[in-house]
């Protein structure tokens, strides 16, 4: 039985850890090549292997996803490499917990730029790549906070917001060419990013509160609505928006 | 390969034509065995041979989902002849397009019967068999008109709009038992129920309104959404509206 993207390019941000590590892998395991990029060089690789040792292809591609010259540099690199790209999933992103008077211009500009910038640049760099092989899917990591509004997050809800809106832009310009946009909203997942915030099981229960499943997701729940929305068994699903929150927005 | 669905038992209503004869076949084509309900006996009865016609197994029990008493049958013959139910698709409905002030008291018991105390009594027969199986997956189909205004389907979006809301409101009182519940938002689907609206390219333009794909859906370009959210795959996913519209709300 072929894989549900088998034959497909997927070009994977933050691919290094966590989520991102887990749809690369499931994109591979479903017949995708795989490029992962990613700024922790030693994560990358180390998916990139996993990926290579399971009989899959997969290429990592160093870069900081808030410089557009890398990003150009990325996609040359992608489509010199692979001859296109069919799958782009905008994963990379940073998490910072401040309210909003503590939050310094540093902090703001450094948010904005990993978490927006790089995915406003990821899309414009992949989108001509996707027209040339004749349609495409876009799959952006919002969060549900970039739907509902929560403490001492305002920087990464701002950021997450514009993600959510952002990729609803992309579906309306890029639907004439075949291009599909869709945005994720992951609840409370466990990776690297989280664990600080389940360090103990208080603090898990906290963060949990309204999560009606009452527990944390692993990285694999997600993955898999990203294969789905990767895959052409979401044909008719464009800027539309996935809640993954075990029902954290629910009540 | 083992199907997405291998082994489960789904319950598919209105499965006798468009959408809900799509969705059966594709639970059966991934494994699951069917209960096709109806009130159209032959198209129910197709189905079911066309299900068990490529090896599946399926069931036809004719009944009216607006009849608690017949739901409580249905459940039962379920029960006894698969000893559980995993899965409910409540997808049977009816469309009257008609204007609030136009819509007779007849016509508005008629919508809400079928289309919402339908689903309610689906869910509430379906869900202590699922309790006793450990848990299960609903999905209740509503429409995207349960979430924006349209001229002249006043009733019909009223239905929606409920079927939209107490599917959180089952998600919210089942999850402590292993049962997500989640609602699909079809946009233009070609199908029987929509086949007048689409009748020449200047009815189809106008019923398209603003679809930014450009074209209706095939019924299993809904069907696929279905799969993935009765499936394991989306584990972590309850309580949450998937749009299946080719961004016809998007914008």
């Amino acid at each position: 039985m072929a894989g549900r993207v088998e034959g497909k390019i997927a070009f994977i941000t933050g691919g290094g850890s966590g989520m991102g590590r887990e749809h690369a892998r499931l994109m591979a395991e479903e017949g995708a090549s795989v490029i992962v990029s990613d700024v922790n060089e030693e994560g990358g690789r180390e998916t990139v292997s996993m990926i290579n040792g399971k009989g899959g292809q997969g290429l990592f591609i160093n870069f900081d996803v808030a410089s557009e010259a890398a990003w150009q540099a990325a996609v040359n690199q992608a489509v010199s490499t692979f001859g296109r790209v069919d799958i782009l999933v905008n994963n990379a992103g940073i998490f910072m917990m401040k309210m909003m008077a503590d939050t310094t211009e540093a902090d703001l500009d450094r948010m904005l730029n990993i978490n927006v910038k790089g995915v406003f640049y990821g899309c414009k760099h992949i989108l001509p790549a996707m027209q040339k092989a004749g349609g495409g899917s876009i799959i952006n990591i919002s969060s549900i906070y970039g739907v509902i509004g929560a403490p001492a997050a305002s920087a990464y809800q701002a950021s997450k917001g514009a993600v959510r809106i952002l990729t609803k832009s992309v579906a309306v310009e890029y639907a004439p060419f075949n291009i599909r946009a869709n945005s994720i909203h992951p609840g409370v997942i466990r990776t690297p990013m989280t664990k600080d915030l389940m360090a103990t099981a208080d603090s898990e229960k906290a963060i949990l509160a309204s999560t009606i499943l009452r527990r944390a997701a692993e990285p694999r729940e997600v993955a898999y609505p990203v294969l789905f929305l990767a895959s052409s068994e979401s044909s008719y699903i464009t800027g539309a928006e996935i809640m993954v929150d075990g029902g954290y927005t629910t009540v | 390969m083992a199907g997405r669905v291998e082994g489960k038992i789904a319950f598919v209503t209105g499965g006798g034509s468009g959408m809900g004869r799509e969705h059966a076949l594709l639970l059966a084509e991934h494994g699951a065995t069917l209960i096709v309900s109806d009130v159209n006996e032959a198209g129910g009865r197709e189905t079911v041979s066309m299900i068990n016609g490529k090896g599946g197994q399926g069931l036809f029990i004719k009944f009216d989902v607006a009849k608690e008493a017949e739901w409580k049958a249905a459940v039962d013959q379920a029960m006894t002849s698969f000893g559980r139910v995993d899965i409910l698709v409540n997808n049977a409905g009816i469309l009257i397009m008609k204007t609030t002030q136009d819509t007779s008291s007849e016509e508005l018991d008629r919508m809400l019967d079928i289309n919402v105390k339908g689903v309610f009594y689906g869910c509430k027969h379906i869900l202590p068999a699922m309790q006793k199986a450990g848990g299960g997956s609903i999905v209740n189909i509503s429409s995207i008109a349960g979430i924006i205004g349209m001229a002249g389907a006043a009733a019909y979006q009223a239905a929606k709009g409920a079927v939209r809301i107490l599917t959180k409101s089952v998600a919210v009182e089942y999850a402590p038992f292993n049962i997500r519940a989640n609602s699909i938002h079809p946009g233009v689907i070609r199908t029987p129920m929509t086949q007048d609206f689409l009748v020449n390219e200047k009815t189809e333009k106008a019923f398209l309104g603003t679809t930014i794909l450009k074209r209706p859906a095939e019924p299993r370009e809904v069907s696929y959404p279905v799969l993935f959210l009765a499936s394991s795959e989306s584990s972590y996913i309850t309580g949450a509206e998937i749009v299946v519209d080719g961004g016809y709300t998007t914008m």
